[in-house]
């Protein structure tokens, strides 16, 4: 890695990918997916370690990120770790930031090996978003408790008397989950004000979101998802690809779907926006020291990570800004990225993302840059398809994006890319990847 | 104490609270059992302690693997009159009575195993504690060895959880868990390790009130309701088992029926009833079938090989359920084939037994997670034991060893599954032939404990070792087979079968042919039986044996094969079949032949008399113990050979001559009817 390095980076050891894997994106269908959160990292797992030549003990530690672990998963990467026979030495933590815990747990790993606290780590991201849970509001809650604390008849019936129907209604937490509480708008409301700020038609969305389920078909026809392990589940079924693909959409079917966050006028469609969706993406790191000692593979290095804050009703646009960051620090021009992998949240979320690193007002107004960022060739970005068409477990994006774009580094004899995604809340995460030419 | 050289079985240790921990630690054994010398020392321990001035009794063993294990069996195959039988019997109620009539409560301290004797002891004691872990049995398992129980069981656990639930425990012999023992009323606690002897000082230093039944289970032991219960038992009990074959269960109903309201006169009558059982030729055979399950367990002790990791190749039905067997038990396991469509059902039908043998969703994950399917086979190099259970094609095999050799671990175990295929045909295609091992497990792989492990002419006589003791390792029965064509089970069960469809195709209906076979002893009918192992399996392992037995292979069984009628699984076989249940028709007045019984019995003797000849076992133990198990040859009769024996060699043999003389060269008597 004989690029130059900022004098920060310089006392960094390399940190590289060795393997990963992940599970095919399975679409949530209105009820709990075959899979639990903790099933689906382990899933993923069990044949990414079986075909190491170490053993599952021999990691420093496991780090996952998970937006919704399910109640029987506190501190889910050590349920994982357990289960996938790491043994009771390896410790293991879990890491939270919305959309981009899986890269964020990366990030993590990254970081320790960089600095020399650990020299093996297995970390990515979990998400069964089909199993969010659903909750009792705080009112019936209170009521519960009393109903608990009624000893007699009497106060019983007086409790029963207190309950009202309001009390039931549950709360759905994945919707929960989508709604920025800071601003009150659901992610989709976010992408509408991108749409708007940047003139974004629905017509653009629908194309974008047609080519990445073309992309994603081409790529299942080809055996480019090299990276996805089976899953089989106790009823006898298996799972062997993301099933969120729509081989027979068109455009015209894409324009006939209605909005769903701002009805009736809006633009952003179950169509055009990402899958609600589960699966698990795992990814191996090593330090040098650990690629020679257990004479390791490698299929890329992972080169530099950054953080951004942007306004959370416009969180759409983080990756403008950690990509412009990163970019900086690196002394990188755009076009120097063979490579983009951006998570498609909403198609109009990475239209704006596109149009804003291309805008010379926003990039001086927001960026402080005197020239726009560039523009990033089509042919380059999310070429196997994406959230729209894959489906974006939350939890496990993340660390998706990062495997697939080594992957698609190598395939194509690529050197360098960036894999980045927005983040609900108003933030955005960029990691930039290496390899060397086989 | 001036005496206490004289007690070698049960330590006693008086605390400062005034508890007395009685301890049975029974000299020169691994297991505790209530042999004539145990229970006269306890008989002693008790009438000293009866007098001393403590608040409470403890019993309890020192033994790791359990509390006691039950009565001695050994002393059962001694005593052959009902006399000698019946004063056993009575000598242990007077001991087991002292301890029920003690003044301060007395609490038996349970872990491990807690079986027959070992449980009649206990419930003999006011109060039960009983550590809650998975390795805690409790039952009474004395049907399956022909009697009932006989230290005053039947009496006291009545009387403690009802008759219902009592008379479920003892008819089925079934053992529970501490947790499942506790919500029978069976023991008064369940608790962990880490309160088991608070739990016991705490019960006699403040006693609680013991354990009555509820109002309904106690109207239930009223000499109203008694017949009526009785009756119903009788006939849940008859759908399973005959009466002359098996005669303990009637006689358990009866006893409890008849003599319910005197616990005096039932405690004689229980001795009684069981002096003449265990006298009777079917627990003597039993306990025989006992000592042989025994026997080849106690195959697996030499050597240290354990095995952590197998590698299956193949998830058909017998693969797949290997595979699931040994993460049942514990074992990490790769499961190989070719395509997910093949691995999925495997996966589901692991998915299915774990459920239903290990209940608790967290030990069903952790199942789970232990069995992983394996496209690529990257378990190969991690196993320690790599069983091949491909279709049964020689070629294939060879090409698979080939290619799996070179990757496994030196030392890891190569095993094939072969049902008939002989292990030199296959182990030339090895760098190391002596490694490949045959282990053959009967379908399904989860009831039948049977494994024959099949040495071939090569094969390394420690490698044949490590095999033994996988199988204990799984909890499986071993049994050393020598390669040849058929090894021992199949052999045995094949002109049997042969025969009954030869029968069939001669227009004796099927029901008939498999009533006969039932009437004999046999779980199941030999039609019913070809239906299930599949008539496309039958019919290629038959090829194989006519080959080198020169037997004929009946036209039938391949105009049925031919026809896409292959048994159970494909709905249609000799029976056709409605949700795997085959659809018998009524018999009404067809008479079988007269000797059809004989024909089939006989065809099957003849060929286990050839085999113990041929030395395809090494003695005839093995081959009646492997007789019994891997094919449910009636065990009431003892195996085979043992079946000969009883019945005198002479008149079968002249009986296979008379068979032979109508029927066939077939059923000439094999040379080794001389020998016997």
């Amino acid at each position: 890695m004989a690029e130059q390095k900022s004098r920060a980076k310089a006392k960094l050891r390399p940190v590289y990918v060795v393997d990963g894997s992940r599970t095919p994106f399975l679409k949530a269908k209105g009820q709990p997916g075959p899979f639990s959160a903790a099933d689906l990292a382990v899933g993923a797992g069990r044949p990414l370690l079986a075909r190491q030549p170490f053993g599952p003990d021999a990691f420093d530690e496991v780090i996952l990120g998970c937006v919704m672990p399910g109640p029987d998963e506190a501190n889910i990467a050590r349920v994982v770790a357990l289960r996938l026979g790491c043994g009771k030495k390896v410790p293991a933590w879990t890491v939270q930031r919305n959309c981009a815990s899986g890269m964020q747990a990366l990030d993590c790993a990254w970081y320790h090996i960089a600095t020399g606290r650990s020299e093996l780590v297995l970390a990515g991201g979990t998400e069964a978003m089909s199993r969010a849970p659903v909750l009792w509001d705080l009112d019936m809650v209170a009521w519960l408790g009393q109903w608990n604390a009624a000893k007699t008849l009497g106060q019983r019936l007086k409790a029963l008397g207190r309950l009202r129907p309001g009390h039931l209604k549950p709360v759905i937490g994945l919707l929960r989950g989508l709604t920025d509480p800071v601003v009150g708008l659901s992610m989709g409301q976010t992408a509408e004000n991108l749409a708007w700020r940047f003139g974004i038609d629905r017509q653009a969305m629908d194309e974008f979101a047609l080519r990445s389920h073309q992309r994603l078909a081409r790529a299942q026809d080809e055996g480019w998802l090299e990276e996805i392990e089976t899953l089989y589940d106790g009823a006898g079924h298996f799972y062997d690809r993301d099933d969120g693909l729509r081989r027979d959409t068109t455009l015209e079917k894409l324009g006939r779907l209605k909005p769903v966050f701002d009805r009736p006028f809006g633009q952003v469609t179950a169509g055009n926006s990402a899958q609600v969706t589960d699966g698990a993406a795992l990814l191996i790191l090593a330090s040098e020291e650990a690629v020679t000692r257990h004479d390791l593979s490698v299929l890329g290095c992972i080169e530099d990570c950054q953080w951004a804050g942007v306004d959370p009703a416009e969180m759409g646009l983080g990756p403008v800004h950690a990509v412009a960051q990163l970019l900086k620090r690196q002394r990188l021009a755009m076009d120097r990225v063979d490579y983009w992998e951006i998570n498609e949240a909403f198609a109009a979320q990475v239209l704006a993302v596109l149009a804003a690193w291309a805008d010379k007002d926003y990039c001086r107004e927001e960026l402080g840059r005197r020239t726009p960022l560039g523009e990033i060739d089509p042919e380059r970005l999310n070429v196997d398809g994406g959230g729209i068409s894959l489906g974006h477990p939350v939890g496990a994006s993340g660390a998706r994006i990062v495997l697939h774009l080594l992957h698609v580094l190598r395939r194509n004899q690529a050197r360098r890319g960036i894999a980045t995604l927005c983040i609900g809340g108003g933030q955005g995460g960029a990691m930039l990847v290496t390899r060397d030419k086989d | 104490m001036t005496e206490e050289h004289a007690f070698e079985h049960w330590q006693l240790e008086i605390d400062g609270d005034e508890i007395a921990w009685l301890t049975l630690d029974k000299a020169g054994a691994p297991v505790n059992t209530l042999s004539v010398d145990v229970i006269a020392e306890l008989d002693r321990r008790l009438q000293a302690l009866s007098e001393a001035p403590v608040k409470g009794l403890v019993i309890r063993s020192a033994k790791p693997n359990g509390f006691i294990a039950g009565a001695d069996i050994k002393e059962f195959l001694e005593v052959r009159d009902v006399d000698e039988a019946t004063e056993l019997m009575r000598g242990c109620h007077t001991v087991l009575d002292r301890l029920e009539a003690f003044p301060y409560p007395t609490v038996a301290l349970i872990h491990g195993f807690c079986l027959g004797g070992g449980l009649e002891l206990a419930l003999a004691c006011r109060y039960r504690i009983a550590e809650d872990e998975p390795a805690t049995r409790l039952g009474l398992p004395e049907v399956r060895l022909g009697i009932h129980p006989g230290f005053g069981g039947t009496v006291r656990l009545p009387r403690l959880i009802g008759p219902a639930q009592a008379m479920q425990l003892m008819l089925t012999g079934r053992s529970v868990s501490a947790r499942a023992a506790r919500r029978l009323g069976l023991v008064d606690y369940a608790v962990p390790r880490r309160q088991w002897l608070r739990a016991a000082r705490e019960v006699v230093l403040h006693p609680p009130a013991p354990h009555r039944p509820g109002r309904l289970q106690r109207l239930a032991n009223t000499a109203a309701v008694r017949p009526l219960l009785a009756a119903y038992l009788r006939r849940s009990v008859s759908r399973r088992v005959d009466e002359c074959h098996y005669p303990a269960p009637y006689a358990l109903i009866e006893l409890w029926n008849k003599y319910a309201d005197d616990p005096r006169n039932m405690l004689a009558q229980e001795a009684h009833s069981v002096a003449e059982l265990v006298t009777g030729s079917t627990a003597q055979n039993l306990i025989r079938v006992f000592f042989l399950q025994e026997r080849l367990k106690g195959l697996g002790k030499a050597g240290d090989f354990h095995a952590e990791h197998v590698h299956v190749v193949g998830a058909g039905v017998m693969g797949g359920d290997i595979a699931a067997w040994c993460a049942l038990r514990g074992l990490r396991v790769t499961l190989q084939d070719q395509s997910p469509e093949r691995l999925a059902p495997a996966i589901g039908r692991a998915h299915d037994l774990f459920r239903k043998r290990l209940r608790q969703p967290r030990l069903v994950q952790a199942a789970m997670d232990r069995l992983m399917p394996d496209l690529e086979g990257l378990g190969v190099r991690h196993a320690d034991v790599v069983v091949e259970a491909i279709f049964e094609n020689a070629d294939a095999k060879r090409a698979l060893y080939q290619e799996l050799e070179p990757r496994m671990k030196a030392g890891a175990l190569l095993a094939t599954n072969t049902s008939s295929i002989p292990l030199e045909e296959l182990d030339q295609a090895l760098a190391q032939p002596g490694r490949l091992v045959g282990l053959h497990f009967f379908n399904p792989v989860a009831k039948m404990q049977l494994v024959e492990i099949v040495h071939g002419r090569d094969t390394d006589p420690s490698v044949v070792a490590q095999a033994t003791r996988f199988a204990r390792q799984i909890d499986r029965l071993p049994l050393p087979v020598k390669s040849t064509p058929g090894f021992l089970v199949n052999r045995i069960l094949m002109p049997y079968l042969l025969e009954a469809v030869l029968l069939e195709s001669e227009g004796v209906p099927p029901e008939l042919i498999d009533r006969a076979a039932v009437q004999f002893g046999m779980p199941m009918g030999p039609i019913e039986l070809a239906d299930t192992v599949g008539l496309d399996i039958c019919l290629s392992v038959a090829e194989i044996l006519a080959q080198s037995l020169g037997t004929t292979v009946p036209q039938r069984l391949r105009n049925l094969v031919q026809a896409g009628r292959l048994g159970r699984k494909s709905g249609q076989g000799f029976y056709p079949y409605k949700k795997g249940k085959p659809q018998k028709a009524r018999i009404r007045r067809e008479q079988p032949p007269a000797d059809l019984q004989d024909r089939l019995v006989l065809a099957l003797l003849n060929e286990a008399v050839a085999c113990l000849r041929e030395g395809v076992v090494e003695n005839e133990d093995f081959l009646d113990g492997g007789i019994v198990f891997g094919t449910g040859f009636a065990p009431f009769r003892g195996g085979p050979i043992h079946y000969i024996r009883s019945e005198g060699p002479e008149a079968l043999r002249a009986r296979l001559e008379a068979l032979a003389r109508a029927h066939g060269e077939r059923f000439t008597p094999d040379a080794g009817w001389e020998a016997l």
